[in-house]
């Protein structure tokens, strides 16, 4: 078993979570990264993915769609712009908005769009993987 | 003087707006309550923004980055937080004040991105420029109101439309107290001093300047955010304390009323007394 960390995840709106973990695994804009107690301090921007928070009893999964995260000595924390547990995501908004990109990607309409709707997909692939 | 009737007609119109500004005041409490929970509760991540920032520029103190200079422009973007509707005393007029009174924002070089109606009205007559008006998002602030306008801001700064951007609201200290504050968001400036000298070394991935790309406009949105929060709060704390002396003086003004009309009630009694006595005497 791994040695615990503290663990805080901060949206606008509330604490999303806070405790200890022996792990935490996500996506940033450099790829998916794991992290264990004792980590380099590194401060990384994050990219649309499955959070999974290793606990001492079982993981806790919720996605994660930007904001960053600093990893400290003692402590991470990841300052999310926008957290949700799977239970709270709707599933139906997800697949329309996984429908829309998709159809908008397909337009092929000047190179923001493309970007845009290339993140909105991917947010929309993550929310309908975690409600299955 | 006054008639009875003109009197009980007063009487009874001070009467019905006692019972609206009573209304409206427990309206504003319910409301504060409610807005002053979520202000707080943002507050963590605001705080945690500003700590991650500071520490970030201190540690690499010499770095170059565009949003910690200011642009060629000479024009200047000023958020300002007002209200949608009045009667909540010198809530909006204060942040006008503070605007008008800066001698760094000078009518013709500053661009008003009026967030709540009244402001907007009060800055408009003054010859300011309106460049935007966001005052539906006022009415119920979510942080994605403030990501859009940090980014149309921004968009605005890297096109050199604008060279520096403030933001003008009221930050709430408590129900009795707020605050007509007006901030520098960019170029984003620290506050000296304070040297906790824990310059641990920290690692950007990928680099320095991609980390800032994308932290920078994150701590605006969250100061925006932070700044809805907080104007909604004071707002619904102006409007309680204003609507609570407004009442109180309509009390007042009752009370007074009701003596006027007691007195002249009494005095036509007695003076109709009088000529019946006088009448029965002619008569006898």
């Amino acid at each position: 078993m791994a040695d615990l960390f503290k663990l805080q995840i901060i949206t606008p709106e509330r604490k999303f979570y806070e405790g200890e973990a022996s792990m935490v695994e996500l996506t940033t804009t450099e790829g998916e990264i794991g992290v264990y107690r004792g980590h380099i301090p590194m401060t990384a921007i994050v990219a649309p993915g499955v959070l999974k928070i290793h606990e001492a009893d079982g993981i806790k999964e919720a996605a994660l769609m930007s904001g960053f995260l600093e990893i400290l000595p003692e402590k991470i924390v990841i300052m999310a712009e926008v957290a949700e547990w799977p239970e709270e995501i709707d599933i139906n908004r997800a697949q329309e908005a996984k429908v829309r990109a998709e159809r908008r990607l397909k337009e092929q309409s000047g190179e923001t769009d493309i970007v845009r709707a290339e993140t909105a997909l991917k947010k929309a692939l993550v929310r309908i993987s975690l409600t299955k | 003087m006054a008639s009875i009737r003109d009197i009980k007609r007063r009487r009874d119109s001070i009467q019905s707006t006692e019972q609206i500004t009573k209304a409206m005041k427990l309206i504003s409490t319910v409301k504060l309550q409610k807005s002053r929970a979520k202000a707080e509760a943002s507050k963590p991540y605001y705080d945690m923004m500003y700590d991650t920032i500071n520490s970030m520029l201190r540690k690499s103190g010499s770095i170059e980055h565009k949003y910690l200079k200011a642009g060629d422009s000479k024009r200047k973007a000023v958020i300002v937080i007002t209200s949608n509707r009045g009667l909540a005393g010198g809530y909006n007029s204060n942040i006008a004040k503070l605007v008008l009174q800066d001698e760094r924002l000078e009518p013709e070089l500053t661009d008003i991105y009026a967030i709540g109606r009244k402001g907007k009205e009060s800055l408009g007559k003054k010859g300011y420029h309106i460049a935007q008006d966001y005052s539906e998002v006022i009415n119920e602030p979510i942080y994605r109101d403030a990501a859009d306008i940090t980014m149309e801001l921004l968009d605005a700064f890297g096109q050199n439309r604008i060279g520096e951007i403030y933001l003008v609201y009221t930050s709430f200290k408590n129900t009795v107290t707020q605050i007509p504050t007006l901030k520098k968001l960019l170029p984003v400036e620290m506050a000296e001093g304070s040297e906790k000298t824990d310059l641990a070394l920290m690692n950007y991935e990928p680099n320095e300047d991609e980390v800032l790309d994308s932290i920078i406009p994150k701590y605006m949105s969250s100061l925006i955010y932070g700044a809805l929060l907080e104007a909604v709060a004071s707002e619904n704390g102006a409007r309680m304390t204003a609507m609570d002396s407004a009442t109180n003086n309509a009390e007042d003004m009752i009370e007074e009323l009701g003596l006027i009309y007691n007195r002249a009630r009494q005095g036509s009694i007695t003076q109709e007394l009088t000529e019946i006595i006088a009448g029965a005497n002619a008569i006898s």
